[in-house]
C-alpha cells in the first residue's frame, strides 16, 4: 500500500488488479476504440490539411473581378416586359475600372496580406505546325509569386518573367515540343502577336493546368490582350484563409465589384468536409458510447462479485461515499489507461500506415499531422467517460445494504 | 472474569427492541419481540438458540448494520435513534469489530492490509503506525510470517485469526462474532475460541459470540439464549450448568 494514496485509490487499483482478466479485456476494448478515433481523426486532419495547402498554394484566397455584363430586359413601361427572352451577352475581356485605386484600397485593409493585379485571357501558342489554345496570365512576379507559389513548382529553368519571357507547363511544352530557351509565338483574338522565350517549365500536379496555364509579365499580357493599362482581376491573399468569404463581402460592399473567395469557389470541398466531419462525429460518439457501455458492464459484474466484500467494508466503517468513489475511480482509471494505450496504438498504426502507403510517384499521400492535444483530449474525455460509465454501478455499490450483502 | 462488577460501564443496552422484516408488505413478520439486554465493559457473552430464532438479526442491530423497528438501542451511551446513517457508520467503524462465519476478508489484499483496513477507512491514508499495529496484531494471533500473503492462500482457521485481528484493529469497545467457529474443524475452532478469550482478557473488550457449539458456550462467562425472537434465559454460565445438571 502506498502511503500517499487514500483508501479509495488503493482499493480501486487493487480491485482492478485482482480481477485482471476483466481488466485486461475491457482495457483492450477501450484502447481499440480510442485507437480508431485517434487514427481516423489524424487521417482526416492530414487529408484536409493536404488538400487545403494544395488549394491555397495554387490560388488566391480572393479574386476581384469586373461585374458580369448583364443584359437588361426591354421594358416599355414600369413593370411591363416586352421581350421575355434575355440572352446573356458573350463576355469579352474587360478590365477593372480604376484598378489602381482599388488595389490600394485592398492593400490598406488590415485583413489583406497581399494584393496583386493580373491580366489574363485566352490566346494561341504556336511553334512550327503545332498550336494549342492557352490561358495567358500576365502577372507582376514579386507580388503574384507570394500568392501562387509558382517558383516551388518549376521543374526546369527559372520563374523569370521579363517582357519577352513566358513560363509554361510541362504538358504544353512536350505537346508542342519546346524546352527552356526555345521561342514560342503567342497570338490573341485581337490579332496581336509576340514571340516569347520559354524561361521555365512548371508542374502544378494537374494535367489540365499544365496544358493550359501560361505566365507572362503583366505588360506583355496587357499589350497582347489589348488591355492597355488595364487588368482583369485583382488577386488577394488574406491573413486568415477561413475569413476569406467575410473579407470578400466586405470588399464587395466597399467597391461594388465582384469578389470571389476560395471558399465559394471550393464549396464542394467544404460540403464534403462537413459531411465527413458529421460522420466522424457520429463514429466518435458511437465508439465512445460502446466504450462507456463496456466499462459499465464490467463494473456492474464487479459490483455483483464483490458485494459481500463491499458489505464487509461497510461493516468496518466505510462510508457510502468511499464505496462510490472506489468504483468511480475504477471507471476513470480504465478510461484513462485505455486512452493512453489506444492513443499510442493509434499513433503507431498511423505512422506505420503512413510509411507504407505512397502515391504513384512515390511521394507521401498526405502530411502526417499528429496533434499532441488530440491525445490530451482523448485521455481527458476517456477518463470522464469512464467515470460517467461507472456512475450506475458505483451508485449500486454505495447503496448496497450491508446486511443483505454480507449474508449473500 | 466472572466478577464483572455491575458497575462496569454499559457498552450495549437494548430496551424493548423489536425487529420486523418486510414492513409495509403482506409478508411483514416480526422476528425479534421486545429484547432487553445490557452488555458491560469486558463481558464475554455467548448468544445461543435454535436456527432461525433471531440471533443474527440481533447482532446486525447491535452492530448498527440495521435499525430496530421499535425500542431503543444504546451503544457506548449513544442513543442510536438520534444518529443518521453517516454517524452510525462512524460509530460502527470506531466502536464495533465484526467476525463473520464466511467470506470475511477482502481477497484483493494481504493479511496485514486486511487488518489495516478499518484504520485506513477511518483515517483515509495508510501510515507506518497502521502497519506496525497490524503487524503487532498479526504477531499476536500467530500469523506474522504470513503478513504479506494474500488471504486466499491461508487456511480457514488462519483466515479467521486474521479476521479476529482485524476486528480488534480499532481497539473497539465491542466485538460481535456470528458463529466464528461454525466453519472450522474442532481443533481450529478451539484455537480460534481460545484466541477470542485471550483477547477479551487482555483488552477488556466486550465480546458477544453467537455459537451453536454448547462446549464453546460453556467456556463463556455469560450465556444469553434466544428462542423465537425472545430471550428465554440469561445468566452466568454456572447457572446454565446447574440447570443442565438438574
Ligand atoms: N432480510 C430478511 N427478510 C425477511 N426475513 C428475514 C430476513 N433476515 C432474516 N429473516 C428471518 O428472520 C428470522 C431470524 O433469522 P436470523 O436472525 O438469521 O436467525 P439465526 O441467526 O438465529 O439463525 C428467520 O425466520 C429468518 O427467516
Ligand atoms: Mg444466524
Amino acid at each position: 500500500m502506498r502511503s500517499w494514496l487514500p483508501f479509495e485509490w488503493i482499493a480501486a487499483i487493487r480491485f482492478l488488479r485482482d480481477g485482471w482478466m476483466q481488466t485486461i479485456f475491457i482495457l483492450a476494448g477501450v484502447s481499440m476504440g480510442v485507437a480508431v478515433i485517434v487514427f481516423m481523426s489524424a487521417l482526416l486532419t492530414g487529408l484536409q490539411a493536404n488538400f487545403l495547402s494544395r488549394v491555397l498554394s495554387a490560388q488566391a484566397h480572393l479574386v476581384l473581378l469586373p461585374p458580369d455584363e448583364v443584359a437588361r430586359p426591354l421594358r416599355a413601361a414600369e413593370g411591363l416586359v416586352q421581350d421575355a427572352v434575355v440572352q446573356r451577352p458573350s463576355q469579352r475581356i474587360r478590365s477593372i475600372d480604376q484598378w489602381q485605386t482599388l488595389l490600394r484600397q485592398m492593400q490598406a485593409m488590415p485583413q489583406v496580406a497581399e494584393a496583386t493585379p493580373v491580366a489574363s485571357g485566352g490566346a494561341l501558342a504556336m511553334r512550327g505546325e503545332a498550336s494549342r489554345s492557352i490561358t495567358l496570365t500576365g502577372v507582376e512576379p514579386e507580388g503574384y509569386f507570394r500568392i501562387v507559389r509558382l517558383p516551388d513548382s518549376i521543374v526546369a529553368g527559372q520563374p523569370r518573367l521579363t517582357s519577352e519571357d513566358i513560363v509554361i507547363g510541362t504538358d504544353l511544352a512536350s505537346e508542342i515540343g519546346v524546352g527552356v530557351g526555345d521561342k514560342l509565338r503567342v497570338t490573341t483574338a485581337t490579332g496581336r502577336d509576340a514571340t516569347l522565350t520559354v524561361t521555365g517549365l512548371f508542374d502544378l500536379g494537374n494535367r489540365g493546368v499544365n496544358e493550359r496555364s501560361t505566365f507572362v509579365a503583366l505588360r506583355t499580357a496587357q499589350s497582347l490582350l489589348g488591355l492597355t493599362g488595364g487588368v482583369t482581376s485583382l488577386q488577394i491573399t488574406v491573413r486568415d484563409p477561413y475569413a476569406a468569404e467575410t473579407v470578400a463581402q466586405l470588399a464587395q460592399g466597399m467597391t461594388g465589384i465582384r469578389a470571389d473567395s476560395w471558399i465559394r469557389t471550393n464549396l464542394q470541398f467544404f460540403t464534403a468536409v462537413n459531411a465527413q466531419q458529421t460522420s466522424n462525429t457520429v463514429i466518435r460518439l458511437s465508439v465512445g458510447l460502446s466504450v462507456a457501455l463496456g466499462i459499465a458492464s464490467v463494473l456492474v459484474v464487479s459490483v455483483v462479485q464483490r458485494s459481500r466484500e463491499i458489505g464487509i467494508l461497510r461493516a468496518m466503517g466505510a462510508r457510502r461515499g468511499q464505496i462510490l468513489r472506489v468504483f468511480l475511480i475504477q471507471g476513470g482509471v480504465l478510461g484513462l489507461l485505455g486512452a493512453l494505450i489506444g492513443s499510442a496504438a493509434g499513433a503507431g498504426a498511423l505512422v506505420a500506415w503512413h510509411a507504407s502507403v505512397r502515391q504513384a510517384d512515390g511521394s507521401q499521400l498526405f502530411p502526417l499531422i499528429i496533434q499532441p492535444q488530440l491525445f490530451v483530449i482523448a485521455a481527458v474525455l476517456a477518463a470522464v467517460t469512464g467515470v460517467l460509465a461507472a456512475m450506475a454501478p458505483a451508485l449500486r455499490a454505495a447503496r448496497l445494504d450491508p446486511v443483505v450483502a454480507i449474508r449473500g | 472474569m466472572a466478577d464483572i462488577g455491575a458497575m462496569a460501564p454499559e457498552v450495549v443496552c437494548l430496551q424493548g427492541v423489536c425487529k420486523s422484516y418486510g414492513v409495509g408488505t403482506p409478508r411483514e413478520v416480526e422476528v425479534l419481540h421486545g429484547i432487553d439486554l445490557v452488555l458491560r465493559r469486558g463481558e464475554f457473552c455467548a448468544l445461543i438458540g435454535p436456527s432461525g430464532s433471531g440471533k443474527s438479526t440481533m447482532l446486525n442491530l447491535i452492530g448498527l448494520l440495521d435499525r430496530p423497528t421499535a425500542g431503543t438501542l444504546f451503544i457506548e451511551g449513544h442513543d442510536t435513534r438520534r444518529l443518521d446513517d453517516a454517524a452510525l457508520t462512524r460509530l460502527r467503524g470506531r466502536s464495533i469489530g465484526f467476525v463473520f462465519q464466511h467470506h470475511h476478508l477482502i481477497g484483493a489484499f494481504t493479511a496485514a492490509e486486511n487488518i489495516m483496513m478499518p484504520l485506513l477507512l477511518d483515517r483515509s491514508r495508510p501510515d507506518a503506525a497502521m502497519r506496525r499495529s497490524a503487524e503487532r496484531l498479526l504477531d499476536r494471533v500467530g500469523l506474522l510470517p504470513w503478513k504479506d500473503s494474500r488471504v486466499g492462500n491461508l487456511s480457514g482457521g488462519q483466515q479467521q485469526r486474521v479476521a479476529i485481528a482485524r476486528a480488534l484493529a480499532m481497539s473497539p469497545a465491542l466485538v460481535l462474532a456470528d458463529e466464528p467457529t461454525g466453519n472450522l474443524d474442532t481443533k481450529s475452532a478451539d484455537g480460534v475460541f481460545d484466541l477470542l478469550r485471550e483477547m477479551n482478557r487482555e483488552s477488556r473488550t466486550t465480546f458477544l459470540i453467537v455459537t451453536h457449539d454448547p462446549r464453546l458456550a460453556q467456556r463463556c462467562d455469560r450465556i444469553v439464549e434466544v428462542v423465537d425472537g425472545r430471550i428465554v434465559a440469561d445468566g452466568a454460565v454456572e447457572e446454565f450448568r446447574r440447570i443442565a445438571r438438574s
